[in-house]
């Protein structure tokens, strides 16, 4: 590329360092090397003198701007990935997990300990339970006679407009509380 | 104190998705110009930076900080483009000849010119200027081209640039003299020294843009 400059194989020798000693990241060494082929060859002088003035053209490339939708559409893109969710994943916050985990440990403990029962010895407590449920029962049952009680029924007024009772037609359980 | 690109990447990856919008947010706008720049179009641009951040996303769980946050960014920017390129190219290649084939001339969209004010005549005359060294730009072979973008544009380091493209350092030296030498002499009515030598680039001691 250089073959028609002054002294071609050392214009060759900086192509490879041109860039980097104009754009001032050169190191030290190769930075003098260039700088002293620059003052020896106008040519590569010349051509580094374009190349600035062509990165300063290069500046008036404008920058655009990206549509005001980027971002919703990017987040919309985002939303519709399909989710790779863990099991932890499913918990919205750290502080949610831990109270699952705290609960559920604290299921496990209470399931594993002994069932401690109260202090009242089990068989006369049975015993007392069921003695308070037989009088309840037996209660309704000795009460149950008044609804067949003739005289208590035909009082009633709803009742009275009824057609009277056949002679004989008393029921049985009447006839045994009378 | 900042946290540093790698940090709020581990973050995205430990679940903050707030460090994500700042990635985001401080690179979406670099990486729409540069595949603008790669590109040429920018609905394509926005749908491959999007694309991008999909896949940085995608990946944080993966994610191990060997590199650069940048330089995997670009790396994956790039290679999207390149397939856009190349896709594109194809595609083109199969239009009918009753279609209307992009000649690269005056078809692309105008340039969103962002925080500027000229006059009708100079925004003409920085448009007309911008589309020379944008089809010059484009004109390089992909991988000058890419080069090219990142180092004057990205001003990423060598190391970073030869790991995106995936060849030696010295050998992107070499792709970067040729890249410039080729647009030297294309933008050759743009570039006169003895008019703009006032103008060299000195972001960091010297360096382009």
């Amino acid at each position: 590329m250089f073959g028609k400059h002054e002294n071609g194989q050392q214009c060759a020798a900086i192509e490879g360092q041109l860039v980097q000693y104009l754009d001032g990241r050169a190191r030290p060494a190769e930075r003098h090397a260039v700088e002293a082929h620059l003052a020896a060859c106008a040519a590569c002088r010349s051509r580094a003198e374009e190349f600035r003035s062509l990165w300063s053209v290069m500046d008036d490339l404008p920058a655009i701007s990206p549509s005001p939708a980027f971002d919703a559409s990017l987040r919309a893109r985002i939303a519709a990935e399909p989710q790779r969710r863990g099991f932890w994943d499913w918990m919205p916050s750290p502080r949610l997990a831990f109270a699952v985990t705290a609960l559920v440990a604290l299921s496990v403990w209470m399931s594993s300990m002994p069932r401690v029962m109260p202090s009242l010895p089990a068989a006369p407590q049975t015993a007392q339970v069921n003695k308070v449920g037989a009088d309840f029962d037996f209660g309704m049952i000795r009460d149950l006679p008044v609804l067949e009680n003739y005289d208590v029924v035909s009082k009633f007024d709803a009742l009275s407009e009824l057609p009277g009772p056949v002679a004989g037609s008393v029921p049985e359980g009447a006839k045994e509380t009378r | 104190m900042a946290r540093t690109d790698v940090q709020l990447m581990l973050d995205v990856k430990a679940g903050d998705e707030q460090s994500f919008e700042l990635l985001l947010r401080k690179y979406r706008t670099p990486l729409v110009n540069f595949l603008f720049r790669m590109v040429r179009d920018t609905a394509v641009a926005e749908d491959l930076a999007q694309e991008v951040f999909l896949r940085v996303y995608r990946a944080r769980q993966e994610y191990a900080p060997s590199a650069k946050f940048t330089t995997w960014m670009f790396r994956i920017a790039t290679n999207l483009a390149l397939n856009s390129v190349r896709d594109n190219r194809h595609r083109q290649m199969e239009i009918s000849m009753d279609q209307t084939v992009d000649t690269g001339e005056d078809e692309q969209q105008p340039l969103q010119v962002a925080d500027r004010a000229p006059t009708v005549e100079q925004e003409l005359v920085a448009r007309s200027r911008a589309e020379l060294i944008l089809k010059a730009i484009h004109a390089l072979p992909e991988k000058q081209r890419a080069a090219v973008l990142l180092h004057k544009y990205q001003e990423l380091d060598y190391d970073e640039i030869a790991r995106v493209l995936e060849c030696s350092e010295s050998a992107l030296k070499s792709l970067l003299f040729r890249a410039y030498e080729t647009l030297r002499v294309q933008l050759a009515p743009l570039v006169s020294p003895t008019v703009r030598t006032d103008r060299v680039p000195a972001n960091r001691s010297g360096q382009p843009a």
